[in-house]
């Protein structure tokens, strides 16, 4: 399907697409293997400009666009889905500065997120705050000009790999949600430290770690809005991020399709190719249908919230629902095309389908989508 | 800081004449080196096609690309320049280093001269004219020195040419050394290592079959690269936005100083008669049954023909 994209958008597709191909195909099975952190490649991404792409161009970047964010993140996710997630998480952890920053804030952090000098990543889970993200306990007192810091992150995306975190935290225990801000934390402040590094089932080149908060001082400018906007921020931000997540399986999901068109073409049984039987014909017309509606709909939702428009909650989730179920679908049938070949890990597809299953859980599980979908319908009705 | 101190301490140890912090920028020497990098467009197919009248490759119509060899001696030049810059940024500023590349072929050549550019190269030139078609390593190598010769004349003095080991399609690995040969400057192949970089000469490590040689070559000079020297970077996206609206110098016959007999087919010394692949006859037999039963027929039939 065409999309009509403009030749800037077309050279974000064809410089992803060489990355993918050149540098993560080859090596994805050591990574996911040895569940290694990418670092040569995200220095080819950030060399390749695509880090800018998050960033406003006064704050040295592309423009910010989260269309092109999806053009960037759908080709990477064709190449592997660990390198895509730690690329767009980083992405994730510096918006709370670009959404709800000072001006100071955005030009001390924003420009070494655009170069990719460094990474970010976003803290908002913790162990008994998941989907209920107003449950977290991380405290944040003010003590003269510094906020300090008490508490443990869970499951953070380029834990312990990035220099930039926001965290978000209690300032007001009693407020509940509306008692919750949030503040930028550098590595290295002392009291910030890293728990283990978690193993994964998929997007194993990704690295998940615990961030512990002990007596950690950070200085007061280092809060983003005010106190209280945590949650606000939080949602925004989410609400932002997630037709990313969308691309994300998008491209998860091609990539198996288009292992499974080739695989079904060589493969013999019966004499003949087994892309010549209807049952093989219709999953492959299936698997590209739905992925075409998933890419139509995570580009839709990304530019409507590219537009400025304000009510961006339920297109972002639908983006997000549609694309992740379409992927983890498609990605079992690509394993089911494969037969007994879909199963070894000599072949790509298996890791494409433990990849694809985060797509479902991660910024918000599809529950929680459904979630706010709902309610933007019967708030609106 | 302390480096540029130490610097300057070293150099009153040297006997130098006494410099002071005001006037030290211009004592210290700047790296200044233009390099300009020799690339070529060849066919993207396997399916070479050879015009049986000139002997000479057809090109119309099938999609051309950079010669991979060349890729990575765009990639080194570009990474010397940016260690030229690194080197600087520890206290000196000067002109910048810029990396020229040239190319000569037909006017869709263009695109791979853009392709350079969105990698980091900074000019492109094309030399393009009916008349330089059909030349041999001889008039190509001639006309490339008389073009950078011209690009000294535009852009200053140029410290290094680079080349990549040879050309997929071609394949003579030639060009590198006539080159040098017409600019009488020294020339060194097979390049694996820029080792050091300064302004008068540049320490490099070749690859030969069975050992590497450690070379002081000095400037100017024309080096060819070998594969593994790098891995060639993907463009920028900046990169790839200023290629495409780029201006790509584009120079013909009447741009340099060479006469027309001098170039193409009839400024060259060798003329390719005939292009083919050498039939060889190969006569197989396979042998079935079980594996005592071939062993003993493979038996057989060797002691048959003598061999055993």
């Amino acid at each position: 399907m065409d999309y009509f994209l403009s030749d800037e958008q077309k050279m974000i597709v064809d410089i992803a697409r060489k990355i993918a191909q050149e540098k993560i195909v080859p090596v994805r099975k050591e990574l996911d293997e040895k569940e290694e952190f990418p670092h040569e490649i995200i220095k080819e991404i950030a060399r390749a400009d695509l880090f800018a792409l998050f960033v406003p161009e006064e704050y040295g970047g592309l423009g910010g666009r989260i269309f092109d964010v999806c053009l960037a993140v759908e080709e990477l996710s064709k190449g592997c889905l660990g390198v895509a997630t730690s690329y767009a998480a980083s992405g994730l952890g510096f918006l709370p500065i670009i959404i709800s920053g000072s001006e100071e804030q955005k030009k001390k952090y924003l420009s070494d997120l655009a170069s990719g000098k460094k990474l970010a990543a976003f803290g908002l889970t913790e162990p008994d705050a998941g989907s209920d993200a107003s449950a977290i306990r991380t405290s944040a007192v003010l003590d003269g000009d510094e906020y300090v810091l008490n508490g443990t992150k869970q499951w953070i995306s380029n834990g312990g790999e990035a220099d930039i975190y926001t965290i978000f935290a209690m300032t007001d225990k009693t407020k509940g949600a509306r008692g919750a801000s949030t503040f930028i934390v550098e590595k290295g402040t002392p009291g910030f430290s890293f728990g283990k590094k978690e193993e994964k089932l998929g997007i194993r080149a990704s690295v998940t770690r615990e961030l512990i908060f002990e007596n950690c001082r950070i200085p007061r400018e280092n809060l983003i809005s005010r106190e209280g906007m945590g949650f606000i921020i939080a949602m925004r931000t989410l609400d932002k991020a997630r037709p990313a997540v969308g691309a994300q399986a998008v491209g998860v999901a091609q990539a198996a399709l288009d292992e499974s068109i080739k695989f079904a073409k060589t493969r013999h049984q019966f004499g003949v190719s087994i892309s010549s039987f209807q049952s093989i014909q219709h999953m492959l017309a299936d698997m590209a249908t739905q992925i075409e509606a998933a890419r139509a709909l995570v580009y839709a939702a990304a530019k409507m919230i590219d537009s400025g428009a304000k009510e961006i909650s339920a297109a972002s989730s639908m983006a997000k629902l549609f694309a992740s179920d379409v992927a983890m679908k498609v990605t079992i049938d690509a394993v089911q095309i494969f037969g007994g070949y879909g199963y070894m890990r000599e072949y790509p597809v298996e890791k494409m389908m433990r990849d694809a299953k985060i797509t479902q859980i991660y910024e918000g599980t599809n529950q929680i989508q459904r979630n706010i979908i709902a309610s933007h319908l019967l708030k609106s009705a | 800081m302390r480096q540029i101190l130490s610097q300057f301490g070293t150099d009153c140890d040297s006997g130098a004449a006494p410099r002071t912090m005001e006037n030290w920028y211009e004592h210290r020497e700047m790296i200044e080196i233009n390099i300009v990098v020799c690339i070529k467009q060849v066919p993207g197919t396997t399916e070479i096609k050879i015009d049986p009248q000139t002997n000479t490759l057809i090109r119309e119509g099938i999609e051309s690309i950079i010669n991979p060899f060349d890729t990575y001696a765009v990639e080194e030049a570009v990474r010397i320049k940016e260690r030229i810059a690194q080197q600087s940024k520890e206290g000196f500023s000067g002109p910048e280093s810029k990396v020229i590349a040239i190319t000569m072929g037909p006017p869709q050549a263009e695109n791979i001269l853009r392709e350079a550019i969105s990698v980091g190269v900074d000019i492109g030139v094309l030399l393009s004219d009916r008349a330089l078609a059909g030349a041999d390593t001889l008039a190509t190598s001639f006309t490339l020195a008389k073009a950078i010769r011209k690009l000294e004349r535009e852009f200053g003095k140029i410290s290094l040419i680079l080349c990549g080991r040879q050309t997929l399609d071609g394949d003579t690995g030639q060009v590198g050394p006539e080159l040098a040969q017409q600019l009488n400057l020294p020339c060194l192949g097979y390049v694996i290592e820029v080792m050091e970089i300064d302004n008068k000469y540049f320490k490099l490590k070749r690859l030969m079959e069975d050992r590497y040689e450690v070379f002081r070559v000095p400037l100017p000079a024309v080096i060819s690269v070998s594969k593994g020297i790098n891995e060639p970077r993907v463009p920028s996206l900046r990169g790839a936005m200023r290629a495409k609206s780029a201006p790509i110098t584009v120079w013909r016959v009447s741009d340099l100083d060479v006469k027309s007999e001098e170039v193409g087919l009839s400024g060259s010394a060798t003329q390719v008669i005939k292009v083919f692949s050498p039939h060889i006859e190969r006569q197989s037999e396979i042998f079935t049954g079980d594996v005592d039963t071939q062993v003993e027929k493979l038996t057989q039939k060797l002691q048959s023909l003598g061999v055993v």
